[in-house]
């Protein structure tokens, strides 16, 4: 066991990465045969995506046995993943709230919902809870702007959002009600 | 005027999502027909004759764009789906295929038949990664069925589709740099020329399409083109789906005829049914982000004071001085209580964050705007600042590899045209600005 800074420098306890699980890789296997041979770097960001739900962020580790399964160079990893905001760089908590900020949300409360998050799990955005459960971070539009204000938690979205659907929600990931996908 | 739906016709239908209940309302007609009755060319002749135009947002003739598609021997070709839907108020892609995946399957089975695509992609924004699952398991039913695979109904045609999902990045809705992403690159836009009709997808002839774009295929080859073309007025030709959201009393996705008033489609029954609060409209950007703000008076009315309806010509009508564009069709409709100043500050961040980089005017540009306007905002501006904006705005315009200069700029310029009183007011009485709104314009306080 190591101990991991996240965002807000709160410390918590990550297991070391081992590899990816069997079903991952063979998840990333079958990606690469969507493209021409030869091209199979086109299935980069599905397997990000994969080793993200896997690892919980993306470390460079993680990165590193992505590079091997696409036999690139480590770097040409971290090149598409550090310009793709649903990757995560550094730790974030078990459930990440990430809140829409942009015009459509703003216009229907988005900012008070960011404000409400902030106050009751004691965070700042980009912060994770101390309890390690959550991480909120605000993003752009998820084009979801006819249903605001919205988050989206772990590629579950959650819409229509008040105070007090906040506080089920929270209390709903809490007690495990929702689990992540 | 009726209100016909070519699009959302079934998306009420129960198990509408399964190939079953999809092919017995009708479904993989239109693949049927091109494969067992018209040559690829014919298929092309249908689109161009239905004045289908780019339903992503620019308003390209779809015929035309096909028609350039580049067809040297032993190199294959392709088409990309753009499904990755992120200008902001625009959700209209995501009601489509989170409801009817079958319909964009469709689509591309008869589209790709058309452009002589062996394989095809769908690129799906990142954070729609439940609609992957959903599209992944209705191309899989149409394996199953045949309606994709090797030599489908036995015409010799052969077709595989697959799905790639994005990870949040705005530029990768530009076409160039979805492909560059689509690669498995970061989603900087490519120089074009070349076009992705000559170099697009691995260096290949490559068509990229609209979701709805490609959906709007299957009625055509349905129904004929002239028969679409026959809905619509002048070069705004059948039907387009509206994502309403903002302060209205019903946001959602709606199927409209082009040539809806903007009065209907914001008042009518039908439609957002009015503001929403018994608000009254404060202003309205009816295409996406992109597009320049219209103020209250020049929503429902043309400067000349004609009925400004839902079309790419009227909505445009006054060009940049008193029009706007109907662009992507996401509608975000602004009440009294909202405050200009701030939403253009939200969407300057908006592009400021979303700038892949490439070229300083944009990259350094929106961040410079964002920082005036952020200042404007929290009552530390200085009236210069409100044309030291107009400045910055001329030096991105135009001087760009993609069109998100442009589309950063664009908002700012309008929203300056048309609410510099509001602007001044932020100066002039800071201390109020920071604890309300400004409020309506005079205009509409006289009226």
């Amino acid at each position: 066991m190591h101990n991991m800074k996240t965002e807000n420098n709160t410390t918590q306890v990550m297991e070391p990465f081992k590899g990816f699980s069997k079903e991952t890789l063979s998840k990333f296997e079958e990606i690469k045969t969507h493209f021409p041979a030869g091209k199979e770097q086109s299935a980069i960001i599905r397997m990000l995506h994969l080793a993200q739900i896997e690892i919980g962020w993306l470390s460079t580790e993680g990165m590193n046995e992505v590079a091997k399964a696409l036999n690139i160079e480590p770097i040409e990893v971290y090149e598409v993943a550090t310009f793709y905001t649903m990757f995560h760089l550094n730790p974030v908590g078990k459930h990440v709230f990430e809140v829409c900020r942009t015009g459509p949300c703003m216009l229907v409360g988005s900012d008070k919902i960011i404000e409400y998050i902030q106050k009751k799990l004691a965070i700042e955005v980009g912060g994770t809870s101390a309890d390690g459960m959550f991480t909120l971070k605000t993003v752009e539009c998820l084009g979801a702007c006819g249903y605001g204000p919205v988050i989206q938690c772990n590629y579950k979205f959650h819409q229509h959002l008040t105070l007090e659907k906040v506080d089920e929600l929270i209390d709903a990931y809490r007690s495990g009600i929702i689990e992540n996908s | 005027m009726k209100n016909r739906k070519l699009l959302l016709e079934h998306i009420d239908l129960p198990g509408i999502e399964t190939f079953d209940v999809y092919r017995k309302s009708g479904g993989y007609r239109s693949v049927e027909k091109s494969l067992n009755t018209m040559t690829p060319d014919e298929v092309v002749e249908e689109v161009k004759k239905s004045g289908l135009r780019g339903r992503g947002g620019a308003g390209f003739p779809t015929g035309m764009k096909w028609s350039f598609l580049a067809k040297p021997e032993g190199v294959p070709r392709y088409l990309v789906c753009n499904a990755d839907e992120s200008e902001p108020g625009t959700f209209k892609d995501r009601y489509l295929m989170e409801k009817n995946p079958h319909l964009l399957i469709e689509g591309m089975i008869t589209s790709s038949y058309a452009l002589g695509a062996n394989t095809s992609y769908i690129y799906v924004r990142g954070e729609y990664m439940y609609i992957l699952t959903i599209l992944e398991k209705a191309i899989a039913e149409a394996y199953k069925n045949g309606f994709l695979g090797k030599n489908i109904l036995g015409k010799g045609y052969d077709l595989d589709i697959y799905v790639a999902p994005g990870a949040g990045a705005y530029i990768c809705g530009e076409e160039t740099a979805l492909l560059e992403s689509l690669e498995g690159k970061r989603g900087n836009p490519r120089i074009k020329p070349p076009f992705p009709a000559v170099k697009g997808l691995w260096g290949c002839p490559t068509v990229v399409n609209n979701v709805e774009t490609l959906v709007a295929v299957v009625p055509i080859v349905n129904e004929g083109g002239e028969a679409y073309a026959s809905i619509g007025i002048g070069k705004s030709t059948g039907t387009k789906l509206i994502s309403a959201c903002g302060n209205v009393v019903r946001p959602g996705v709606y199927e409209i005829e082009m040539g809806v008033s903007v009065e209907e489609f914001i008042y009518g029954d039908d439609y957002c049914q009015g503001i929403a609060n018994n608000k009254k409209l404060k202003a309205c950007v009816p295409g996406g982000s992109s597009v320049p703000i219209l103020p209250h008076y020049l929503v429902t009315k043309t400067a000349a004071g004609e009925n400004r309806l839902m079309t790419y010509e009227s909505l445009a009508e006054g060009g940049f001085v008193s029009g706007s564009m109907l662009g992507s069709g996401g509608f975000i409709v602004f009440d009294e209580d909202q405050c200009i100043v701030r939403n253009t500050w939200n969407f300057t961040r908006f592009y400021a964050h979303e700038s892949c980089g490439q070229c300083s005017p944009c990259r350094e540009g929106t961040g410079w705007m964002e920082k005036v306007l952020n200042r404007l905002e929290s009552g530390q501006g200085n009236i210069r600042d409100i044309d030291l904006l107009a400045e910055i705005n001329k030096k991105i315009e135009g001087n760009t590899i993609c069109p998100l200069g442009d589309a950063a700029a664009w908002p700012v310029a309008a929203a300056i045209r048309h609410f510099r009183e509001e602007f001044e007011w932020h100066v002039t009485n800071s201390d109020e600005a920071l604890k309300r709104n400004f409020g309506l314009s005079k205009e509409l306080i006289m009226a």
